[in-house]
């Protein structure tokens, strides 16, 4: 293929300057976008550590929120209702999550399979709200009452696409002449996929609860149609339950100083809770294949 | 069936008849388990629907038309979140495109590796920053910068545009616009990334052997061969972008006049039937936008993606 036009030899020699200068001008580009994406991230940590943690002290994690104007109060009933709410979504959530994923592995390239991998990908598209509508819907509406279990309820089928994906790839990391040698053996297919396969990936699967409890720690809006926040211990798991981000939100709205200084506080326990999670999830699947967000 | 005569006794034909049953019930518990993934989703759209046919059937097309939401004479036009919302996302793909798939490329053709794998981290870190904690950011931080510094400026060199114009429309819209790109650049980042990186080496190397710069070898050879699954990533933003309420709304103020989000008129409790249909139509409305942008968006992505990545 020959080129369309000849240069002569002194604009060979600018345009190719040119062209270094435009290189270099992109690669700067390229480099500027990357610290324009980072610089956020810096803010948000640095702000929140300067200002979050100022209002950290003993009574924050331990004490109920006071009235204005009163010295103390903390959030002691939001932190123990995102454990809460955390815990139901992992009883409701981790058997089907995981099992489901486990029979994705292992009939995965069914058509049956191939639509339920789908469904779990739009799945985790659904925002957060509409979640929390439909969990509002299907619990509160006919139960009459606002509940931990409605909370609970939304935040297991958020977590549940993420924990049967990152299941099914990590039983699928398994080697098969593991699983060959087993049979060979003469265990049953079901028990080699349970004792065999299950025990070898058994650290993917638990980064990969992790990694869905660190996205679901910090939900807000399934939240607030079911579980709907509560500003004195919970009575009962059938009753309006506190949850973090939720108390976080009412504090960051409302006109009062020492509740902005308390919402920063808890921002800033919530973020080091789910960044400690981020970073643990990394540092252990170091290597393995993971799937993007 | 004769037998090997070394096999135990004990593998005879009932014992093998009861291995079998142990499987199939494996199989089939596991099957439910994974139909259920199913009937959620079905079943999210069914329950939606279903609660709103009362607010369907009294509003029709005119519920996503109407532009007034008046609770108080059961009025309910959703326009003006929908539009809101529409807006406020395509502002952020203005901002969050260009920087995400500029740093997308930084990661995948520039960065050394010591380099790639810890920023790479950050970004994925951004993503699991929660929605409340942008929204803080977002009302404490972010809004009073863009009052002081960034509208006094758009508003000198740009105030002939009746976007700029006024206080309240456009710093809202702008901050909250600012606060959704940041939210969406790691997502864009990194599917741009998984993107680029499946681009075959060939193709830069064929780019570099007839002298192209590093810079000429992306926009010929890389940038092409990705394009449809970066606007697949960008989608894929862009869906996320709309799911997005919480960080808007806050930032927003709860104002109801300019109201940035789907979410907005739910902020405000229901106190009667057709007020709840309603609000169970916006979701109803958010999931299927939603759904339809991410389904066209991972097909995009899927088709150039290598396809072991994410398929069996």
């Amino acid at each position: 293929m020959t080129p369309t036009a000849e240069p002569t030899a002194g604009s060979t020699r600018l345009s190719y300057a040119r062209r270094r200068l435009l290189n270099g001008l992109a690669q700067g580009g390229a480099g500027l976008c990357t610290l324009a994406v980072l610089l956020p991230l810096v803010l948000i940590f640095g702000y929140l550590l300067v200002k979050g943690f100022s209002a950290l002290n003993l009574s924050f994690f331990t004490q109920l929120p006071k009235p204005v104007g009163e010295p103390g109060g903390g959030m002691a009933n939001a932190i123990v209702g995102t454990l809460t709410l955390i815990a139901l979504a992992c009883i409701l959530g981790l058997p089907i999550g995981v099992l489901a994923g486990v029979f994705l592995a292992e009939h995965g390239h069914s058509r049956l399979g191939s639509t339920i991998r789908f469904c779990a990908d739009v799945l985790t598209g659904v925002p957060s709200i509409v979640i929390g509508i439909y969990a509002y819907t299907l619990i509160v509406l006919p139960t009459h009452t606002f509940s931990a279990y409605a909370g609970g309820f939304a935040l297991a089928v958020i977590m549940l696409p993420i924990v049967t994906r990152t299941t099914e790839e990590m039983v699928r990391l398994v080697p098969s002449t593991l699983r060959e040698a087993a049979l060979g053996l003469g265990v049953p297919a079901w028990r080699t996929t349970l004792w065999v396969v299950l025990r070898t990936a058994r650290g993917g699967i638990i980064t990969g609860i992790m990694l869905a409890v660190a996205r679901v720690a910090g939900e807000t809006a399934p939240l607030l149609f079911t579980a709907f926040g509560n500003q004195f211990w919970h009575q009962g798991l059938t009753g309006p339950i506190s949850s973090l981000p939720q108390q976080i939100y009412t504090y960051a709205i409302s006109p009062y100083e020492d509740w902005h200084r308390q919402a920063w506080a808890g921002a800033l326990v919530l973020l080091v809770l789910i960044s400690l999670t981020s970073l643990a999830v990394r540092l252990l699947t170091r290597g393995h294949a993971r799937s993007t967000l | 069936m004769s037998h090997d005569v070394r096999v135990p006794r004990a593998v005879t034909v009932p014992l093998r008849r009861r291995i079998n049953v142990g499987d199939g019930l494996f199989r089939g518990v596991t099957a439910m388990f994974a139909l259920t993934i199913l009937a959620v989703l079905g079943s999210i759209f069914v329950v939606l629907a279903f609660q709103s046919r009362e607010s369907i059937t009294t509003f029709g097309w005119g519920f996503l038309t109407g532009t007034t939401w008046d609770p108080v004479f059961k009025q309910f036009g959703a326009w003006p979140f929908v539009y809101g919302t529409l807006v406020s996302s395509f502002l952020a793909l203005l901002q969050a495109v260009p920087l995400g798939v500029g740093t997308a490329v930084f990661l995948s053709e520039l960065a050394t590796p010591w380099l790639r794998s810890p920023v790479s981290f950050l970004v994925e870190l951004l993503a699991t920053i929660p929605s409340v904690v942008y929204g803080l950011w977002g009302i404490f931080v972010l809004v009073p910068f863009v009052r002081s510094y960034v509208e006094p400026v758009l508003g000198a060199t740009l105030g002939f545009l009746p976007f700029f114009q006024g206080p309240a429309y456009g710093v809202g819209m702008l901050t909250a616009s600012m606060v959704l790109a940041v939210m969406i650049v790691p997502y864009i980042t990194s599917v741009t990334h998984e993107i680029l990186r499946a681009v075959p080496a060939d193709q830069r190397e064929a780019a570099l052997a007839l002298g192209a710069t590093t810079w000429e070898m992306i926009r010929t050879a890389v940038l092409p061969y990705g394009r449809t699954g970066i606007i697949g990533a960008v989608m894929l933003g862009l869906g996320r972008a709309i799911g997005e309420t919480m960080a808007v709304t806050m930032v927003i103020g709860n104002r109801s006049d300019v109201s940035l989000s789907l979410f907005a008129p739910a902020n405000t409790m229901a106190t009667y039937d057709l007020y709840v249909h309603a609000l169970i139509e916006i979701g109803l409305v958010l999931l299927l936008v939603t759904v339809v942008i991410n389904v066209l968006a991972r097909l995009l992505v899927w088709s150039v993606a290598a396809p072991g990545a994410r398929r069996g």
